[in-house]
């Protein structure tokens, strides 16, 4: 579903540049649920950004769905992001004076599907994070975890091909972070691709498959107990030593 | 381009900042307001100086004698220049230019004037036929004076409507004999005039038969002609050439302006011409300037919103809006709230005029029906239109160019 092929990204930054991306090979194939862990400046919310088209890419390789996605126009990325990508975020970003009906019927609004299908289409992914009958409620009258869950049914409702969650838990407890993990591994079995990015251990371990970054490379990439891999972690040819995790 | 959802979040967005909008609002409908205000009152003063022009030919120059006030060869200022038939001739034939011409002949006072007991007091105006052009008589029933009349001195008569009414009630008084002081003449046609009541009370008169018939031997109190569609300079021409021919019929200064009176319309028309076009730039330029006020006013208000919403528009950029949906969410608004309070403020303007109509008295003659016409009610509205988009282009621009993975960072 999502190829990256040596990938750089580096931003202007005075009179140098810094750069983030280092060289980002990696495939994620169809309702695949991966977490990327890393430190903070280990550029796992740039890749997020990149993989999202809300950012473009120095140099490398990037087909999403076989779709080569270097050199877009801001139009072109708009439209392969409405059709092709989902968004949750950790401060969940819904509207605020939109109901959670109309704040998921936004993204069909953008793919010019008419009103009433728009509408009818939001109610059912309303229903499929069970918040029915939370439709017609603001953000600010939902808890955390039912604004999230309203976030991920507005992230679905496109039907989208991969799903992108930054620290999707972050601002979540226990309890209802698990409630959340739970719905993004359920959207895992429709065959949505989903990559979190998260620095929470047990939330990765709820996950298939564990990324880590570290400087802008990718120094681990290994199945979780989940997927049926062991808890032994092999070792990446890129970042062979091995490095301490905490 | 707007369609429903589009129109929704315009009015939901304006109404959560209710106060915002309306003072907004307010200084797009204001100067609205101001221009159609202005423009209106304009018309106004524009239509009050063409009442003065309304019944008389504009391109004509009136020429009527006075008293010499200069000494020249040898004669004493004080001198009463009289003119004459001679005056008349040689001025419509020797000036170029000359289209439809008369003189007009005053008999001093009103005269009584009969019909089978009925009697009326009216004023007598002898002339050539071609005063009809110059005065814009309206013939609505037989017809004016003509040449033949003149040369045959016929004892014939065009009467105003007020002067046939007071005579002859209902019936017509075509081809009725009415006594002028007693002498007969015959009512050959009845005349209308667009200017006050008093030209309409008005008989007309071959100039030679009442030379003739009231003892004016060869005299005429006034010359007129229109100078066809002679530019400016050259109706001061025809104007100068008239002076210097009279000057030299009655042997006074050509520099003497006591002695002849000459008044050139086409001069006065085009005075006024250039005056109202004056006056219609400046009002343009002040309302303009208002409107403009209101403009800034509106762009800075939605900058602000944009600002506001930039976080907004990141999630809706992530959810897949273009740039171009973005641009178009924040011109409509702005266009909006300009067209919406544009439109009030055109409204209370032409309110405003209405009122200003209805209370001016009716022989009001410097302003008159101050009002928009059709063209400027347009104009106002494609100006607000373009003001509306011009307001929302910068803040549309910046809003566009916001990159959502800045918009969205987390704090």
């Amino acid at each position: 579903m999502i190829r990256l092929r040596n990938l750089h990204k580096s931003y202007p930054m005075g009179s140098g540049s810094l750069h983030v991306l280092k060289g980002i090979d990696l495939d994620l194939g169809r309702g695949e649920l991966v977490s990327i862990m890393g430190a903070s400046g280990s550029g796992k919310s740039t890749l997020m950004n990149v993989v999202g088209l809300l950012d473009r890419f120095d140099e490398g390789e990037y087909r999403l769905d076989g779709v080569d996605m270097s050199a877009l126009t801001e139009t072109q990325a708009a439209r392969y992001r409405g059709q092709f990508v989902g968004f949750v975020f950790q401060s969940f970003h819904l509207i605020p004076f939109k109901t959670a009906v109309e704040n998921v019927a936004l993204p069909l609004f953008y793919q010019g599907v008419p009103r009433r299908e728009r509408n009818r289409r939001a109610a059912e992914f309303l229903e499929q994070v069970g918040l029915s009958d939370r439709a017609h409620h603001l953000p600010k009258e939902m808890s955390g975890g039912q604004q999230q869950r309203v976030a991920i049914a507005r992230a679905l409702a496109a039907q989208p091909k991969v799903l992108l969650a930054d620290e999707p838990t972050g601002a979540l407890d226990s309890v209802t972070s698990r409630e959340v993990m739970e719905v993004l591994q359920g959207i895992q079995e429709q065959g949505v691709t989903v990559l979190i990015i998260t620095h929470e251990h047990d939330i990765a371990e709820m996950t298939d498959r564990i990324v880590h970054l570290v400087d802008g490379r990718i120094v681990e990439d290994y199945p979780t107990a989940r997927a049926g891999g062991s808890q032994a972690r092999p070792q990446p040819a890129a970042a062979a030593g091995g490095e301490a995790r905490a | 381009m707007i369609d429903r959802d589009t129109w929704g979040e315009i009015v939901e967005i304006a109404s959560r900042n209710k106060l915002r909008t309306a003072l907004t609002g307010f200084a797009v409908a204001w100067g609205i307001f101001m221009l159609v205000v202005l423009l209106g009152s304009g018309n106004g003063l524009a239509h009050g100086i063409e009442h003065q022009f309304r019944d008389d030919a504009i391109n004509s120059i009136w020429v009527s004698s006075g008293r010499t006030s200069m000494p020249y060869k040898g004669l004493q200022p004080g001198r009463q220049v009289r003119m004459t038939n001679d005056d008349y001739d040689e001025v419509i034939t020797r000036v170029p230019g000359v289209e439809h011409a008369s003189a007009r002949f005053w008999i001093f006072g009103n005269q009584q004037v009969t019909y089978r007991g009925e009697t009326g007091s009216f004023t007598i105006r002898a002339v050539h036929p071609g005063h009809r052009i110059l005065e814009r008589t309206k013939v609505i029933e037989g017809r004016f004076l003509n040449e033949l009349d003149l040369a045959e001195y016929r004892k014939v008569a065009v009467i105003g409507t007020v002067v046939e009414d007071s005579l002859f009630g209902e019936a017509s008084g075509v081809g009725k004999e009415i006594a002028i002081n007693k002498i007969s003449f015959l009512v050959v046609g009845v005349f209308d005039d667009d200017g006050s009541e008093r030209e309409k009370e008005l008989i007309y008169l071959p100039i030679s038969t009442a030379q003739r018939t009231f003892n004016g031997q060869n005299r005429v109190s006034q010359i007129l002609y229109t100078t066809g569609d002679a530019s400016l300079a050259a109706s001061r021409a025809m104007a100068g050439e008239t002076r210097e021919i009279l000057a030299v019929n009655h042997t006074f200064d050509p520099e003497d302006m006591r002695a002849l009176f000459v008044n050139n319309n086409v001069e006065n028309f085009q005075r006024f011409v250039a005056m109202m076009s004056a006056i219609r730039g400046f009002v343009w330029v002040v309302g303009v300037g208002t409107l403009i006020a209101g403009v800034v006013g509106v762009s800075n208000i939605m900058l602000v919103a944009v600002r506001e919403r930039t976080r907004e528009i990141g999630v809706r950029k992530a959810l897949g809006a273009t740039p171009g949906s973005i641009v178009r969410l924040v011109l409509a608004e702005s266009v909006s709230i300009t067209a919406v309070a544009g439109y009030l403020g055109l409204i209370a303007g032409v309110g405003v005029l209405e009122g200003m109509s209805a209370l001016l008295p009716e022989e009001s003659s410097f302003f008159r029906n101050p009002e928009v016409d059709l063209g400027v009610a347009v104009s106002a509205t494609v100006l607000l239109i373009l003001a509306g988009a011009l307001a929302g282009f910068f803040p549309a621009r910046r809003a566009a160019a916001i990159r959502p993975v800045e918009a969205l960072r987390d704090e």
